[in-house]
């Protein structure tokens, strides 16, 4: 008796202390997070890259952020202002965020507005190359009302006025650390960007740029109770197969960061029960463009370009063509053979929020092939003895590119198979991604130039706001010689209605009747066949199962609640 | 010999320019783009702003005269300022190699690659010496030998089985089933006492065997067929019916005499230890010269190519005329003069 006593009360002592431990600030050691792709630049306004951006994550926060359910919660602000509590304006062109008091710098110096407007001028700067400058679009100005008051006012009325300073792409950096770094010499500070100072749970104590970063606890903290991890060691390199095996396999690791690994792989290292695959779903949808001009050789200048639409594809300018291509395509086989937990099937190029995704053109969830041939009978198209359908000497035969990646390549011989079974003839092509994403106009392999009938890449756009994302496809968007084949539309799809449409959208507040729009243009687009989704991509990460605190969230950084990540007892 | 090594030095610098312009022109000539890794969310108006914050904007010719000068006498300038602690000339304003993925001198991110690569590749090749050249003599005294087959079998697998296969076998055997090593090499682990000695040598067991036994391969034949060579030379027959003991032979007149040409293998090689193994160092993450290389060649960083390409240049140069020179002070018979 007395001994079970005993153990009652040795338990109940474990209990009490392991719960002290976990409200204790840095009692859990050491956090090791593997990212595949190591960081470059502690900077994220200098990078971009999403590797670049969770590293600055640790460190340095913004004003608000997303939670894993595209919800906003603040972070440096007090509160998110809004239309209600005043801190929209009723004419939408200002937005005024009342700061947090009381925050300091990891150095110890206040953090106030005048920071704010700092990280503003030294992203607005014409010289400095900032890659959130898309963020500041449109404002006017930003200013420190008061040491806890920032302004910030746009040229035009803004309905969602959440652009600056909102999510880990657009964090405050310290205008003490940073002042002698606007515009030009921005590249040139090295030690700043290599080690920003920061009001978030954790500060950088050394950092080897494309190797390892580490952090130590940030003791000025405004929880005096986080973080529990006393230090995090972020190590970079390898590729994402052997970061899975170093967390769910061997152990030696808390976290690997995007696992874009075969779906069976993973689930075979799952089962050594050392750790769990996590995905979340953001707006990625990996998409087949459809090229709506001519990209015939033959036309020299004039290949791929709009014209007024007087340059029509000599096939996919038909819409049985382009329903029968959609039809025809079995989105769950690529799911099950690219991506498994991370990714599903999607008909909508806008999929999330949830209150922003259509259910209008589901009937491209199952495969009909049936359907797509009957369309095609009847569209005229008549197969040859090859198999092969044509109409008037066009036959159906497809030059289909991507960029290199193994999966795409998996994907692209898939549906050249499904293709086959409605007599469309598919030719497959893959370009390096630094030059099919790269921007020089004297290559003919970019996704703007798009000399090939159908190309498949995955798109997104930041935050929950897909306002800017759905104007990508107005006429002006197309990418043609005069515009240096700078532009978002890469399908060139353009139509009067889509451009009222998006106007008005431009123009409403209030989150239901935009997202009612936002659903309508996206059905627009769906109805036409100007893209044919294919995946709705999540992002893929393992913990391991002592790892406690991890919400994993597509909406903003992996880090964005770092401060209560702990060591399950 | 004086004259030999001022002419060849002479001839490396049009050697080196005309290498440096290549380097500088084929990567520059490449479709390749900075802002390509970029999130496709970025638009394109924000791209070109930070293609000409990079020095994009700028003509071939103007770039390339940069580079050369900032490479060639501004880095230098700051080694050297560096090594003595001292200031030579506007060092705060000197412009530097920048990388465009880190924003910092490129330089330095070789400076502080070079330890691991050094330390792990640097040890492989010594073990890598410590075993081809005992197996290679021992197989060619022992011609057909059972030994001589084995070794046969083993170099030739260790030479055509490609080290990422290895080294990933070695993971799963060694990390995986055993759990003996770990399959992540920490760069920044410091050796301070016997404990953490010993944690340096288990992270670098499995990353310097899979190295060490590629390179052994290719120099225990080369051994071998040198020995092989040189037991039926006279000078052998000579020697034995002197009344030498065998293992005098070997030892004394075969070895000294057959190792002439692997010295030189061997200098030859050297420069590959500063490249790093490129495979092997992304297998185990140790983040070193190699690593370097294939990051930024993903990365479309062109001035960490540029540099890193064209110093591997600077060293299969080097190297070679001191495989050269080597030889000459080894072997007697070879006059250059």
């Amino acid at each position: 008796m007395s001994r079970l006593r005993g153990l009652i009360l040795t338990t109940t002592i474990l209990v009490v202390f392991a719960t002290a431990a976990y409200a204790q600030r840095g009692a859990d050691g050491e956090l090791r997070m593997l990212y595949w792709q190591a960081p470059s630049v502690l900077n994220p306004f200098l990078s971009g890259g999403t590797k670049d951006i969770h590293a600055a994550a640790f460190v340095i926060e913004p004003l608000a952020r997303y939670d894993d359910n595209a919800n906003m919660v603040p972070a440096l602000a007090a509160e998110i202002p809004t239309v209600e509590n005043g801190g929209v304006a009723a004419d939408l062109k200002s937005v005024t965020w009342k700061l947090r008091k009381g925050v300091t710098w990891s150095d110890g110096t206040p953090f106030t507005a005048a920071d704010v407007a700092f990280t503003a001028a030294y992203c607005m700067h014409p010289d400095g190359g900032c890659n959130a400058a898309p963020r500041f679009e449109n404002v006017a100005a930003v200013e420190a009302v008061d040491d806890h008051t920032v302004r910030i006012s746009f040229k035009v009325a803004m309905p969602f006025p959440y652009g600056p300073f909102v999510g880990s792409t657009c964090p405050v950096i310290q205008k003490k650390q940073f002042e002698g770094c606007l515009g030009a010499k921005a590249p040139e500070c090295t030690a700043q960007n290599f080690g920003p100072i920061g009001t978030g749970a954790f500060k950088v104590k050394e950092f080897r740029p494309n190797d390892v970063v580490r952090y130590e606890m940030n003791e000025r903290y405004r929880n005096p109770d986080q973080p529990a991890f006393a230090s995090v060691l972020v190590k970079g390199g390898g590729d994402a197969v052997s970061a899975a095996r170093a967390v769910l396999e061997t152990g030696e690791f808390d976290y690997a960061w995007n696992l874009q690994v075969e779906p069976e792989i993973l689930a075979a290292m799952e089962k050594a029960g050392k750790g769990k695959v996590v995905s979340a779903f953001g707006t990625l949808v990996e998409r087949l463009i459809v090229q709506l001009t001519n990209p015939d050789p033959a036309l020299g200048d004039k290949r791929s370009t709009y014209q007024d639409g007087k340059n029509p594809h000599p096939f996919l300018s038909d819409p049985a063509v382009r329903r029968a291509l959609s039809l025809a395509i079995d989105r769950n086989i690529l799911v099950e053979a690219g991506y498994g937990q991370a990714g599903r099937v999607t008909c909508n190029i806008l999929p999330a929020p949830p209150a922003y995704a259509s259910t209008a053109n589901d009937w491209c969830k199952t495969q009909d092939v049936a359907a797509a041939n009957k369309l095609l009978d009847e569209a005229g198209w008549v197969r040859g003895s090859d198999g092969i359908r044509a109409r008037d000497g066009v036959r159906l035969s497809i030059l289909y590119q991507t960029s290199t990646n193994s999966v795409r390549q998996g994907t692209q011989a898939l549906i050249k198979q499904m293709w086959r079974q409605i007599g469309v003839e598919t030719e497959l092509k893959n370009i390096s991604a630094s030059v099919f994403f790269g921007s020089d106009p004297a290559s003919p392999d970019t996704y703007q130039k798009f000399y090939a009938d159908i190309q498949m890449y995955a798109n997104q756009f930041n935050g929950t706001d897909p306002q800017a994302y759905m104007q990508g496809w107005l006429c002006k968007e197309i990418p043609g010689p005069d515009n240096q084949w700078i532009g978002n539309n890469m399908p060139r799809y353009c139509d009067a209605e889509y451009e009222k449409l998006a106007a008005e959208l431009a123009k409403t507040a209030g989150i239901e009747k935009r997202a009612a729009i936002a659903k309508r243009l996206n059905d627009m687009l769906m109805d036409y066949g100007a893209l044919i989704p294919l995946v709705h991509r999540g992002e893929v990460g393992a913990h391991a199962l002592s790892l406690g605190g991890v919400r994993i969230n597509a909406w903003d950084a992996l880090q964005w609640n770092i401060n209560e990540w702990h060591r399950r007892k | 010999m004086s004259r030999y090594v001022a002419r060849r030095l002479l001839f490396a610098v049009p050697t080196l320019l005309v290498i440096s312009f290549i380097v500088f022109a084929l990567l520059d000539l490449a479709p390749s783009d900075p802002t390509a890794q970029l999130p496709l969310t970025i638009p394109p108006e924000t791209r070109q702003a930070i293609r000409e914050s990079l020095g994009l904007g700028q003509p071939f010719h103007i770039r390339y005269l940069k580079w050369l000068d900032q490479f060639l006498v501004n880095e230098p300038l700051n080694l050297l300022e560096r090594m003595w602690g001292i200031e030579i000339g506007d060092s705060a304003g000197r412009l530097r190699v920048r990388s465009w993925a880190t924003r910092a001198p490129v330089v330095d991110l070789i400076a502080s690659r070079l330890p691991q690569t050094l330390t792990v590749v640097g040890i492989s090749y010594i073990v890598a010496i410590l075993i081809a050249v005992p197996v290679g003599v021992y197989s060619a005294c022992r011609q057909y030998s059972i030994f001589d087959q084995a070794g046969t079998f083993v170099t030739m697998v260790g030479f055509s089985v490609p080290t990422f296969f290895t080294g990933t076998v070695l993971i799963v055997v060694f990390s995986v089933w055993l759990d003996w090593f770990p399959s992540i090499y920490d760069t920044t682990h410091r050796v301070t006492d016997l404990e953490s000695l010993l944690v340096q040598v288990r992270q670098m067991v499995m990353p310097v065997m899979v190295l060490g036994l590629f390179n052994a391969a290719q120099l225990s034949r080369f051994t071998r067929s040198s020995v092989l060579e040189n037991l039926n030379q006279d000078y052998v027959r000579t020697a034995r019916a002197k009344g030498v003991a065998e293992r005098g032979v070997i030892l004394v007149h075969v070895l000294r005499n057959s190792l002439i040409p692997v010295v030189t293998v061997i200098a030859l090689g050297l420069p590959t230890t500063f490249a790093g193994a490129i495979i092997t160092e992304q297998i185990f993450r140790i983040n070193g010269v190699g690593q370097l290389l294939i990051g930024a060649i993903e990365g479309g960083d062109i001035p960490t190519v540029q540099t890193v390409t064209f110093i591997f240049a600077v060293l299969i140069v080097a190297f070679n005329l001191v495989a050269d020179v080597l030889y000459g002070v080894l072997d007697p018979r070879i006059r250059y003069d």
